[in-house]
């Protein structure tokens, strides 16, 4: 089957799609976007995570034809042209990104949270990125990007 | 295989009867899983997240509310605190933020598994299913849902509508046990619901029978001991003996396995300080509705 949606602000199209493939399947084997990452399938990683007409999810748990007309945003939609969003430049400058595999998910995940909540407590950080994995860092240098993106956001 | 995205109730409950091998999705976060590791391969899929009728709630005549079953568990959270409150501590508890956004209460009872975490506290305040097919309505109670493992009374050409809340009543609780705080399938889980209205007690268990299930034993004694104690009317402290004795009962009432989750005899212990514990905190809420 054919799907239509819309990536990261732009219209994209996909042919021969399978009916029981994910969107994580679309947006890295037939769109070209591999930065949201395949890791567990099952919803339990978030290396996946993307936006979905404004909610973060598991792209892994989306069906392709679930995505047909909606509005996607994945890790590749947070930079402008060569300027990276403020989120990934406290990664960088923290050591949040060890082996980097899970930096997708966080991003989109931390993304979203500073979006609803500018200045978040440890918990409530905690509480919204309970569903990424990391295997690296121990979490810590992930929750010093948050606070820094957070107070850059702020100031 | 096929996708078949209806977009109103009626076109998706005449697709169920044509395509009957066609799996329902919704959130899909429990299907999709199946499909991504190739453990199951369904003639076809049923979308309902285009489904509008599905997506939204309303208070009933007598104060309850009817949930749609496409309402997802983070709508539960946030907005249905007040008026479910069991179901929106269970919904607090189901998965992460990514999951909680996706999946569905209705989707939750599809799968009918022992471990879903909305059953106990549907269980445990009546709650009532009503699936559609295009022969009509019916309404089952969610204690005629659950069939076997993963098995429900739903028929094949069938699809849950909502679910039925009665009014609340008295405190809920819910409380599961499991590896850490997110993303993990309850080891054994537990929804508590005092009906101070009625003097009753309605107590379930999730992910320690073939089904989730009522404490029937449990729910009786409680009940009745709190009738002779004056307790419903008094709201006095609680005797440790009738709580511990609760909390046994409940235990008595499960029938768990060993499984790579946890042993029968885990679940069993982990049951009856499940149900202690929050027997005190719904006692404590009760107490302080009279205050």
């Amino acid at each position: 089957m054919r799907v239509d949606l819309t990536v990261n602000g732009e219209r994209r199209q996909a042919d021969d799609v399978w009916e029981g493939e994910s969107l994580l399947y679309v947006l890295r084997e037939r769109l070209g976007l591999p930065g949201s990452k395949n890791a567990c399938e099952q919803g339990e990683c978030g290396s996946c995570s993307v936006y979905l007409d404004g909610d973060v999810v598991c792209a892994c748990l989306v069906a392709a034809g679930q995505a047909q007309g909606r509005d996607v945003m994945t890790v590749e939609g947070l930079a402008t042209d060569d300027v990276l969003h403020p989120v990934q430049t406290a990664f960088l400058e923290t050591g949040a990104v060890q082996c980097g595999f899970c930096t997708p998910g966080l991003l989109v995940a931390v993304h979203d949270l500073l979006a609803r909540d500018p200045s978040p407590d440890d918990d409530t950080v905690r509480e919204a990125l309970a569903g990424n994995l990391c295997r690296c860092t121990g979490y810590e240098k992930i929750l010093d990007a948050v606070r820094l993106a957070a107070e850059r956001g702020r100031g | 295989m096929e996708f078949l995205a209806p977009t109103t109730w009626a076109d998706a409950l005449a697709a169920r009867s044509e395509h009957p091998g066609a799996m329902p999705i919704a959130g899909g976060t429990d299907l999709m899983v199946e499909l991504n590791f190739d453990r199951h391969r369904p003639e076809g899929l049923l979308d309902l997240t285009r489904v509008p009728e599905l997506r939204d709630w309303q208070r009933t005549e007598d104060g309850g509310v009817r949930l749609g079953a496409g309402v997802t568990f983070a709508r539960v959270m946030t907005e249905l605190a007040d008026l479910a409150p069991g179901l929106a501590m269970a919904s607090r508890t189901v998965g992460s933020p990514q999951i909680r956004v996706r999946g569905t209460v209705g989707g939750n009872l599809g799968s009918a598994s022992p471990a879903g975490d909305a059953h106990p506290v549907l269980l445990a305040v009546d709650a009532v299913v009503e699936v559609e097919s295009v022969r009509g309505s019916r309404q089952v109670p969610v204690a005629e849902f659950f069939t076997g493992v993963k098995r429900s009374s739903l028929e094949p050409d069938e699809l849950i509508a909502a679910v039925l809340l009665p009014p609340v009543a008295g405190p809920q609780q819910f409380a599961k046990i499991g590896t850490r705080n997110a993303m993990v399938i309850a080891v054994t889980s537990f929804g508590l619901a005092l009906h101070g209205d009625r003097r009753t007690v309605g107590a379930a268990i999730g992910s320690a029978a073939p089904t989730p299930r009522h404490a029937a034993t449990a729910e009786a004694f409680l009940a009745a001991a709190l009738d002779e104690d004056g307790l419903w009317e008094s709201r006095g402290d609680l005797p440790d003996a009738t709580a511990t004795r609760f909390g046994d009962l409940v235990a008595a009432d499960a029938s768990p396995i060993d499984d790579v989750r946890g042993t029968a005899a885990y679940r069993r212990h982990a049951l009856s300080v499940l149900a202690r514990r929050t027997l005190g905190w719904a006692w404590h809420d009760y107490r302080g509705e009279a205050a």
